[in-house]
């Protein structure tokens, strides 16, 4: 079992999720978060875009009331918002590699303290699932990772250098973990932000790379 | 002309496919997924095929006896698949492809998923080869070709034919012009332009000339050879709602043991 110390899943995407400016394009990556799009959002109207032409979709159906020919790029059955738009593979495809996409948020294996990650094949595994996220990560303007702090043995996933083959190299803006918010710097990766009830040491304890520590560490920022 | 797209059964339009062919299958999680044509080309035998396709398997809304590509790759048919997962997107699934591919029984092409849809649009648009900045800097651009344009490397990246192309769509004429609904779309015009032939199952009765007005075709009839209407369940497969896929397998299991 992983570590459930600190924040859980849905806080790690609400937290993400403050980050979002009114009128971006987010795309989601599958597994943790894909639950960037329960977050509520206010007033900033956020357009959710998915690999497979899906632009603007919503929360998920409700059981029995799904649309058998409307998927997000998990395969979970989603709604359309007023204003949502489709397109085929490649033209969803454009959207990433010409820009149109503010962040993508991606599950990973390991960040790097110099904005490396890796998701997409565990060590010595033959073959892997690339899916859209070498495409996304290439080209968003930004990218977020959210991911467990250590394996479940305990291993670092942020790290000095990526020690399985990357995804892109040098993209990672943000990282969130049940630990703390981190960010990519041009001098290293530093923690922004501490989950409740864990200490720095227990934080560098977890880290496999340098960190830059402010004195005062606030909390992370949570809703309500 | 136009009529003679229209068989009447997926076994007919499936039945001169040869071997060593490439068939591009398209779909995004079971949405749009052929799955009659792959039950039909499962039955058909051609062998030595080298199949394009995002994945292998599909979404949840499928029951565990669906025909999918794992009916072709079981039936040793499957030379190679050029996808962009050899793996399963969790770790507490298998796929039968992940285990044929780690010993060594198929080969595979693992290709980022907009690097595969371009390619096939390129081969669909007369493009011969383009660059994207996708996998640069990774294990897959390793001994490739690239280029700096604007001070930013480029992998080039080759277009993708396909010989057959096998899709869903939501309405047909008896022309081949296609409408898909919602997600529906995702690979399937893409592959079409791609293929020399493209076989479509359509999900509405196949409409006369004239019922779709032209602004609203989604691919062109140019593109497309052959249409066959999905009878209704239990003869034709359709997507089920998760809850009916979940009784439906659990019926399956019970049966089993």
């Amino acid at each position: 079992m992983s570590d459930t110390k600190g924040l859980s899943r849905q806080q790690m995407c609400d937290r993400l999720a403050m980050e979002f400016a009114d009128g971006w394009v987010v795309n989601l990556g599958i597994g943790i978060p894909t639950l960037c799009s329960n977050c509520d959002f206010g007033d900033k109207a956020i357009i959710f875009h998915s690999e497979n032409g899906v632009v603007g979709y919503g929360p998920l159906a409700a059981p029995g009331k799904e649309d058998l020919h409307l998927v997000n790029a998990g395969g979970q059955h989603v709604t359309m918002n007023p204003g949502s738009a489709i397109v085929h593979h490649a033209d969803a495809f454009g959207m990433i590699r010409s820009g149109r996409i503010d962040v993508t948020v991606l599950g990973a294996y390991e960040v790097a303290e110099n904005g490396d990650f890796a998701n997409w094949k565990m060590a010595g595994q033959k073959g892997g699932g690339i899916g859209g996220a070498m495409d996304l990560a290439a080209c968003a303007k930004h990218v977020f990772v959210a991911m467990e702090q250590t394996t479940r043995r305990g291993a670092p996933r942020l790290v000095e250098r990526c020690a399985i083959p990357v995804t892109a190299k040098g993209v990672v803006d943000l990282v969130i973990t049940n630990y703390g918010l981190f960010e990519i710097t041009p001098e290293g990766m530093a923690l922004k932000e501490i989950a409740p009830g864990v200490s720095v040491d227990e934080v560098k304890a977890t880290t496999g790379c340098n960190l830059i520590i402010p004195r005062e560490v606030p909390p992370v920022r949570l809703r309500g | 002309m136009s009529t003679k797209k229209v068989f009447e059964s997926f076994d007919a339009a499936v039945a001169d496919i040869p071997d060593n062919v490439t068939i591009g299958f398209g779909g995004f999680a079971v949405v749009g997924q052929p799955v009659n044509l792959y039950g039909a080309l499962a039955k058909q035998g051609a062998k030595g095929l080298i199949c394009v396709s995002n994945g292998t398997r599909g979404g949840a809304t499928l029951p565990e006896d669906a025909p999918t590509m794992e009916w072709l790759i079981q039936n040793d048919q499957v030379k190679k698949v050029v996808c962009a997962f050899t793996a399963p997107t969790r770790a507490s699934q298998r796929l039968v492809f992940t285990e044929y591919y780690e010993s060594g029984r198929i080969e595979a092409d693992l290709v980022p998923q907009g690097t595969l849809a371009e390619r096939m649009r390129a081969a669909g648009a007369g493009i011969p080869a383009f660059y994207t900045p996708a996998a640069v800097g990774t294990e897959l651009a390793e001994g490739r070709e690239t280029r700096f344009f604007n001070g930013r490397e480029y992998l080039l990246e080759e277009a993708l034919p396909l010989d057959y192309a096998f899709i869903r769509a939501y309405q047909a004429d008896s022309f081949g012009n296609l409408r898909f609904r919602r997600a529906q779309r995702n690979f399937n015009p893409i592959m079409a332009m791609a293929a020399k032939i493209t076989i479509v199952e359509v999900e509405e009765d196949i409409l006369p000339p004239g019922a779709i007005d032209p602004d609203d075709v989604h691919l062109s009839g140019i593109f497309v050879h052959r249409l066959v209407k999905v009878p209704p369940a239990p003869e034709g497969w359709w997507p089920m709602r998760p809850a009916e896929v979940a009784a439906r397998n659990a019926a399956l299991q019970g049966a089993a043991r």
